[in-house]
């Protein structure tokens, strides 16, 4: 076999070993569909009269505007879940025994980011299904389901590249998890949760700046609009460039922490 | 009795010890609720403008969302410790001392009552700076007594989900407790303004009556009718969910 075909291999087994870890637990997982749908509930239903004010755009519903800003909430704290899997995995010695072992270290860091990406496949569709149970619509239609899979998948596992470098940097779980509330942070410096003409300062500004108003509206604009070549493409770009960024962050910081070991 | 007192100051200050030993563990809980108010201030900001809204400034009006949430975040982070602390076998070796259960759970939750102050003032003092009217020092008072009575309830919930998973990766369902509770009420927009749905469940929630009980001193006047109601409900908590710890560390390890 193949050096790369092996590598395949750990990856897979590493991946799969991660998905069995969080089925098999899904008290630990329902938290990552809870909070956005819960939020999403909030915003929908205490803010449901904001889609009259001047300058929101034409939309069926609220419901159909907040589906993208939930399911981005929703991957962010996928990531955040992959960086604390994976502080655990130091704390308990298994991290160090994959290093021990004759695999590739890039595979440790993939093997996990696979993971999180079927994951975000999931909770991807969960949001679908959610929002069509309560009347929310995918104007795009098959394609326009297809672009919110694809941009929610790539952008999730730079999310969780992002919380694995953390956690290879902190080596604890309890600091990753203090993270948690930071998800909030970027997510309302972006226009997730609301059009970024209505946002008001700095929010205006920082979310034009913010790749989460790129990948939030990448998702939203199939499902309130239709597909649409400039924002699919921006949606994705700004995933790739997370995905890129992170998955750089969190190789350095495997090898600084092999170098400290 | 003494010695209770003497047990549950210990473990206080050991909790409190714990935000200057490890400052990083701490700080997004402090700053948590702050970027709460003011993310949602930032976003939300436009819906002030909306007919039938009771404030004129969206910034007023959450910032006693904050401060619960504050509480809610310094609640779930007592659960997590105490997981921690499992986890790492410190637990069990407090369990040998001769202390009274109740009175080592006396002891973390009152850590969290303390902690809770915390990001409670740091919020508040961002807040006073960028234009929110400072309440009246009984207004103060009761918002104080209020965010120490939610984080205690919250530290409760916490506390027996720690007791029953045992691990820090219950953190989440030990988070949005506090989440659902404080957002499940007229946290973004007055009653008359929710959907049905959302009023309803409002009508219900015990913490609607705590935030209108915060929210009294930000937007209007202390009354007692706002008052009583809050006082009530944060006394039912901490009845109900320390109950429910209590009976959690009684069961543990046996």
């Amino acid at each position: 076999m193949t050096d790369r075909g092996f590598s395949l291999r750990v990856v897979v087994a590493l991946a799969r070993r991660a998905m069995l870890g969080s089925l098999r637990r899904p008290q630990f997982l329902a938290p990552l569909v809870l909070f956005p749908s819960m939020f999403l509930a909030v915003n929908t239903g205490g803010l449901g009269r904001t889609t009259g004010l001047p300058g929101f755009p034409k939309v069926d519903g609220f419901l159909d505007f907040q589906l993208a800003g939930a399911m981005t909430q929703s991957l962010l704290l996928g990531g955040v879940a992959t960086g604390i899997a994976t502080a655990l995995e130091i704390e308990g010695g298994f991290f160090d025994r994959l290093v021990a072992s004759p695999i590739s270290r890039s595979a440790i860091v993939l093997g996990r980011l696979a993971a999180t990406g079927a994951t975000a496949v999931l909770q991807v569709t969960y949001f679908l299904v959610l929002g069509f149970l309560f009347g929310a619509t995918v104007k795009g239609g098959i394609p326009g389901v297809l672009v919110v899979y694809l941009i929610g998948t790539v952008a999730a596992v730079g999310f969780g590249a992002i919380g694995q470098a953390l956690a290879l940097r902190a080596q604890s779980a309890a600091s990753v998890q203090g993270i948690f509330p930071l998800v909030l942070v970027v997510l309302f410096v972006s226009s997730a949760f609301f059009p970024r003409d209505l946002l008001s300062s700095p929010s205006d500004v920082i979310a034009t700046y913010n790749p989460l108003s790129y990948i939030a509206e990448g998702m939203r604009t199939p499902i309130i609009e239709g597909v649409g070549a400039t924002s699919v493409l921006e949606g994705l770009a700004a995933a790739v460039v997370v995905v890129v960024a992170a998955g750089g962050v969190a190789l350095l910081a495997l090898r600084g922490r092999l170098r400290e070991a | 009795m003494i010695q209770s007192v003497t047990v549950v100051r210990a473990l206080v200050r050991r909790a409190l010890n714990e935000i200057l030993r490890v400052p990083g563990a701490a700080i997004p809980g402090v700053l948590a609720p702050t970027i709460f108010m003011l993310g949602l201030s930032s976003v939300f900001g436009k819906a002030s403008s909306l007919p039938g809204f009771t404030a004129d400034d969206f910034r007023t009006f959450i910032v006693p969302v904050g401060l619960l949430q504050g509480a809610g975040f310094t609640g779930a982070a007592t659960g997590v410790n105490l997981a921690r602390d499992i986890e790492q076998g410190w637990f069990d070796r407090l369990l040998l001392c001769p202390a009274p259960r109740v009175t080592l759970l006396s002891g973390v939750v009152a850590s969290a009552a303390l902690r809770a102050l915390l990001p409670g003032i740091f919020l508040l003092a961002v807040a006073f700076s960028l234009g929110v009217a400072v309440p009246t020092l009984v207004a103060l008072v009761i918002v104080t007594v209020l965010v120490m009575g939610l984080a205690c309830a919250m530290a409760c919930f916490s506390v027996t989900l720690a007791l029953k998973f045992r691990t820090q990766q219950a953190a989440p369902l030990m988070q949005i407790a506090g989440f659902i509770g404080v957002l499940f009420t007229a946290s973004y927009a007055p009653k008359p303004l929710l959907a049905d749905w959302l009023r309803a469940v409002a009508t219900v929630n015990p913490v609607t009556y705590i935030l209108d009980g915060v929210r009294q001193g930000f937007v209007g006047g202390v009354t007692w009718a706002d008052t009583w109601p809050a006082l009530l409900s944060t006394v039912g908590l901490i009845g109900v969910l320390g109950t429910l710890a209590a009976r959690g560390l009684r069961r543990y390890g046996v």
